[in-house]
């Protein structure tokens, strides 16, 4: 008996039975990743690596470190993210008739939520926040964001968060309850195992991250442009990135006030979202919806200053109706908060109610038309490159519009009767957040790409990975629209009528070809490193770019910019560019930088293992390590040696080393 | 450049997949798109009307996406370039009012068809051009989701089933719907759109079936482990034959009673239907107010108590309606002090120092850590005004 209370008291609820045992799957999977995860560190630690990471990289706070570390989690993210999905849409083909498929029920319902939790919060989240953290800061000629140690903060919290999820596929199981966590299924009645905890817990950490993120990047916006770039002389990937983030501020608080809610009622008693007691899971889909409808224009509205600015740069012209671009930005923003009753017109509010949402929704549709018209009339008349970038702008617009009538579509109450949770809705909003952020975020990425790192990625492997990516996504999401026309609703692990099968084979030829396009992004990232000095960027500006990013070495120095630029117009560098601007030579100074700093890491190591123990019911590890947390959080404070100055010899000789004719 | 080939593929890509998407359809499942229900047929009508609205922007922008892409591609000398081309005031009046139009046109067609086809309204016609009788009743079905099936009672006919929904063609439907534990939707998609059915809530839906048939339902938001399998069977029949059907459970032998109930409540899945020839009368309301149980408290009669405990119904157009019974009665012990202006002279009674002690000797006693340390009632002034008149 003191045996097991004893056992109880250190573990909590975790056992020998919460690892997979009994799973082959997941046991081999598990000893897979175990070995590659060994290999790895094994590697590291043979060429003497682990200083160069934690120095160079864990506790960098340069925001051009960050970035990249935020795109290597999405990256990483995507194939965990993606491998969900190909096992959904296995399981969905070949499960007709009699057959139950070879994902039990319990499984799949595991792998659906985690698929859609990872891809927003891990995967879409990480890449728009590290695009916009390596990108804009360079954009408005600033030397790093308004607070970069948050910034590493922001990061490892969203690691944590991460690893959490991944750690909840081996140690116990996910949540069932769909991606956002979904009551009354997620209620500690109906759920009482680990998963909505593991949900809940990994979500928290990584939206502190992302809020503080948030308002970091408002901050630097707002406070750090270079001297003559006023607001609307601001680039608009700019523009789009301080919507997004004031957005962001303004929806996680709801989502971590909704999740703190249910953690309540799920650790503490309280009756918020139950059926009795008082409680109503209403107010739960509420919140957050408040949330999630707003988190998708956090999400796209980056991925539009993506395309404005590539679609400038390689049409030759400057962006047609810029005044009108930031408008509709606005537009769309302020509108986003206010439709989110649309995710559940069936609930019930009434028709005045439904109508008004309704309306509201299909309002954001006209300043959305009016960026896709802005960026057809930059097309037009200009010089069109169909370098890559160039070839996921049209892409995306071709492929988006048809996501956008379908949503409008599904904004009408009445048609959203007969379409709510069908597999319609599924294709719809693949449809847009593929078409549109997806599409975007390989744009960018490989627009950007030879700034970061001083060589393109291989172009031959970028067109296969963007050949398989849209033939893929079409042959892929046009039979769940018919399936979703049929009336099919989603999460179902099997089906009884076999006439639908044909379109869920073509369904899953279709997601493995978007595995070949994955395939072909890795490939040209690894085709890159091998012909680096072949596709070699030495003047900065491989494009042809109108934005100050362009007037840096590829990659940038550590302090971006010798001299902070001063702004005489919009697109600043190629008016630089045009009045035959010359990089000084000579008179630096000497230039203030911040220091790294471990603090983050070790924060967010902590913030894991709270997760870990809040989960698992161990309530002296959780103790210990929040305790543990406000020690470093308020040691951090009294650190005093915050920053250094580079010397005028180390910038003279870092710009000098760049070659004449770049830059200038 | 190879880039040329590619775009026309691209271009070709959407509208060549819809095509015959939408020409496949007509000989696969007919129901979201040749629906049997009334209303689902209008709601079939809107999705089309929607979608040519829409295609008459859309249609437009893909085309002039492929023709800009393909026209100003670098290699083609032939088109004008023009570099500094980036603003035309009447380029964007039309790029905002043509759009602008269009929402309007959808948003009064949003506005009218989600008042007319609001699952609360009574229906006004049984098919186009064919308005309901005066006079006829619609048929009143209750519908518990339950984990993880359907429950369907028949409360005029005194009947009820689980999995099998049985209609009468051309005649109105009321149906009443709840669950017990998960939210699910209750959809028949050839029938009429979804509604949630919650726990302790009541939605509803009108609808009416036109054919007879077999025809699927399910439910359309996913709660928990049996999900899948939730469906039930929808049958259209004849107004003769349901009357039929009625019978048939009526002579099932198996009856619906409490017990029954509970034990059906409890979690199971892919649940063969079931006919019941006798309901436990109120089952419903019981179980949409979450007291099936004998001895559970009604939601109902709780939310009455607690209403009555804080001062009524708070939409009465009275002033104080729904405060708490304290703001106009009487204080709980003794009657309402009067205004000081107001009190006569007997009244006024002397207000002593309140820090002179009242008991002879000091409250204290020198004993540490004795209660009667702790006495401040020296110190606070008396409770009831007489005590103090009476000291003088």
């Amino acid at each position: 008996m003191f045996d097991q209370t004893l056992s109880k008291a250190i573990f909590g609820r975790l056992s020998f039975e919460s690892f997979p045992i009994h799973e082959p799957i997941l046991a081999i999977t598990f000893v897979v990743v175990v070995l590659l995860g060994a290999g790895i560190v094994g590697a590291v630690t043979k060429y003497r690596l682990w200083g160069w990471l934690w120095r160079d990289w864990f506790t960098s706070v340069d925001h051009k470190k960050i970035g990249i570390m935020y795109m290597i989690l999405g990256i990483i993210m995507l194939l965990r993210g993606f491998a969900d999905a190909l096992m959904m849409r296995l399981q969905q083909a070949i499960a007709f008739g009699g057959s139950e498929g070879y994902l039990p029920p319990h499984h799949y319902d595991q792998v659906f939520t985690a698929h859609g939790t990872i891809m927003i919060f891990f995967v879409a989240i990480p890449l728009v926040v590290g695009l916009i953290n390596y990108v804009m800061p360079l954009q408005i000629g600033a030397r790093d964001v308004a607070f970069p140690y948050l910034n590493n903060l922001s990061f490892w919290l969203t690691v944590s968060g991460a690893l959490l999820v991944m750690v909840s596929l081996f140690v116990g199981e996910f949540s069932r309850a769909g991606w956002l966590n979904y009551v009354p299924v997620a209620n500690l009645q109906n759920s009482p195992d680990t998963g909505p905890d593991y949900y809940l817990w990994a979500l928290q950490i990584a939206g502190v991250g992302t809020t503080l993120s948030a308002i970091n990047m408002v901050t630097t916006i707002i406070k750090m442009r270079a001297p003559g770039m006023t607001m609307m002389k601001m680039p608009v990937f700019c523009w789009t990135a301080l919507c997004s983030n004031v957005l962001a501020i303004a929806i996680f608080p709801v989502l971590t006030g909704a999740f703190a809610l249910l953690m309540l009622d799920r650790y503490v008693g309280t009756n918020f979202f139950t059926n009795d007691l008082g409680g109503n899971p209403m107010m739960y889909w509420n919140l957050v919806w408040i949330w999630g409808h707003p988190e998708v224009y956090v999400l796209v509205l980056p991925v539009f200053g993506i395309y404005s600015e590539i679609t400038a740069t390689f049409s030759g012209k400057p962006l047609f109706g810029y005044s009108s671009m930031v408008y509709a930005t606005v537009v769309i923003t302020i509108l986003s908060y206010l439709v989110w009753l649309h995710h559940f017109f069936t609930m019930g509010s009434g028709a005045s109610v439904n109508s008004f949402f309704g309306i509201a929704t299909m309002v954001i549709s006209i300043p959305t038309g009016a960026k896709i018209f802005n960026w057809l009339f930059t097309m037009y008349r200009g010089q069109i490159r169909f370098e890559l970038p160039m070839m996921w702008v049209v892409a995306f617009m071709l492929t988006f519009v048809v996501g956008g009538m379908t949503g409008v579509l599904l904004a009408v109450p009445a048609a959203d009767f007969v379409l709510h949770n069908s597999l319609f809705l599924v294709a719809h909003f693949h449809n847009v957040i593929i078409g549109g952020v997806v599409f975007g975020l390989f744009a960018g990425m490989t627009y950007w790409f030879p700034k970061a790192f001083g060589f393109k990625l291989d172009p031959w492997w970028g067109k296969v990975g963007f050949w398989g990516w849209v033939i893929g996504y079409w042959v892929a999401w046009t039979p769940i629209y018919v399936v979703g026309l049929m009336g099919t609703t989603r999460r179902i692990n099997h089906f009884e009528d076999p006439t639908l099968q044909p379109w869920f084979v073509i369904a899953l030829i279709g997601a493995v070809i978007i595995l070949v396009g994955i395939l072909g992004f890795v490939m040209s990232i690894v085709m890159g490193i091998v012909r680096r000095e072949a596709l070699a960027d030495t003047t900065g500006d491989p494009w042809g770019g109108r934005t100050l990013e362009w007037s840096t070495s590829s990659p940038p120095p550590a302090y971006n910019f010798a001299f902070t630029p001063v702004v005489h117009a919009l697109d600043a560098y190629y008016d630089m560019k045009d009045r035959g601007y010359e990089r000084p030579a000579e008179g630096f100074r000497p230039i203030h930088m911040p220091r790294n700093t471990g603090a983050g890491v070790i924060l967010s190591a902590l913030a894991l293992v709270l997760g870990f123990a809040m989960v698992w019911y161990m309530w002296w590890l959780a103790a210990l390590s929040f305790v543990g947390m406000l020690v470093v959080a308020i040691g951090h404070t009294f650190n005093y040696d915050r920053d250094y100055f580079i010397a005028p010899e180390e910038v003279s000789r870092t710009e000098g080393a760049r070659p004449a004719a770049a830059g200038a | 450049m190879r880039e040329h080939l590619p775009i026309a593929r691209r271009a070709g890509r959407p509208a060549l997949m819809t095509l015959p998407a939408l020409a496949l359809l007509a000989g696969c499942q007919r129901a979201v798109l040749d629906p049997a229900g009334d209303v689902a047929l209008q709601q079939r009508n809107l999705i089309y009307a929607s979608t040519g609205l829409m295609l008459l922007i859309i249609v437009p922008v893909m085309v002039l996406i492929v023709v800009f892409a393909w026209r100003y591609r670098q290699g083609n000398k032939t088109a004008t370039y023009d570099p500094n081309f980036d603003h035309s005031t009447s380029l964007e009046l039309v790029i905002w009012s043509a759009p602008l139009l269009i929402i309007i046109a959808l948003g009064a067609l949003t506005w009218s068809s989600t008042h007319l086809l609001d699952p609360f309204r009574p229906l006004d016609r049984v098919a186009a051009g064919r308005p309901v009788a005066p006079g006829v009743k619609p048929l009143h079905v209750q519908v518990v989701a339950l984990d993880w099936k359907w429950l369907f009672i028949y409360p005029e006919q005194g009947i009820a089933t689980v999995n099998e929904l049985a209609l009468p063609v051309d005649r109105p439907v009321r149906f009443d719907i709840t669950s017990t534990n998960m939210m699910n939707t209750f959809y028949a998609p050839t029938l009429a759109g979804m509604v949630y059915a919650m726990p302790g809530m009541q939605s509803t839906l009108h609808a009416v079936l036109n054919r007879p048939g077999e025809f699927e339902g399910f439910s359309a938001n996913y709660s928990g482990a049996g999900f899948s399998d939730m469906r039930f069977k929808l049958r259209g029949l004849a107004p003769a034959e349901f009357d039929r059907w009625v019978g048939e459970a009526k002579a099932s032998g198996r009856t619906l009673p409490t017990a029954t109930y509970l034990q059906l409540e409890k979690p199971s899945e892919k649940v063969p239907a079931i006919r019941f020839a006798a309901v436990q009368p109120e089952l419903f309301d019981r179980i949409v107010n979450r007291c099936v149980a004998p001895g559970t408290p009604c939601m109902s009669e709780v939310m009455a108590r607690d209403q009555h405990a804080g001062g009524g119904n708070p939409h009465e157009m009275r002033a104080g309606a729904g405060m708490p019974q304290g703001r106009d009665a009487p204080p709980p012990r003794g009657s309402k002090p009067e205004g000081a202006l107001f009190k006569d002279g007997n009244e006024i009674a002397p207000a002593p120092n309140i820090t002179k002690p009242r008991q002879p000797q000091p409250p204290g006693v020198s004993q540490p850590a004795s209660p009667s340390n702790r006495d401040m009632s020296s110190l606070l002034p008396p409770v009831s005004g007489t005590a103090r008149a009476a000291r003088g």
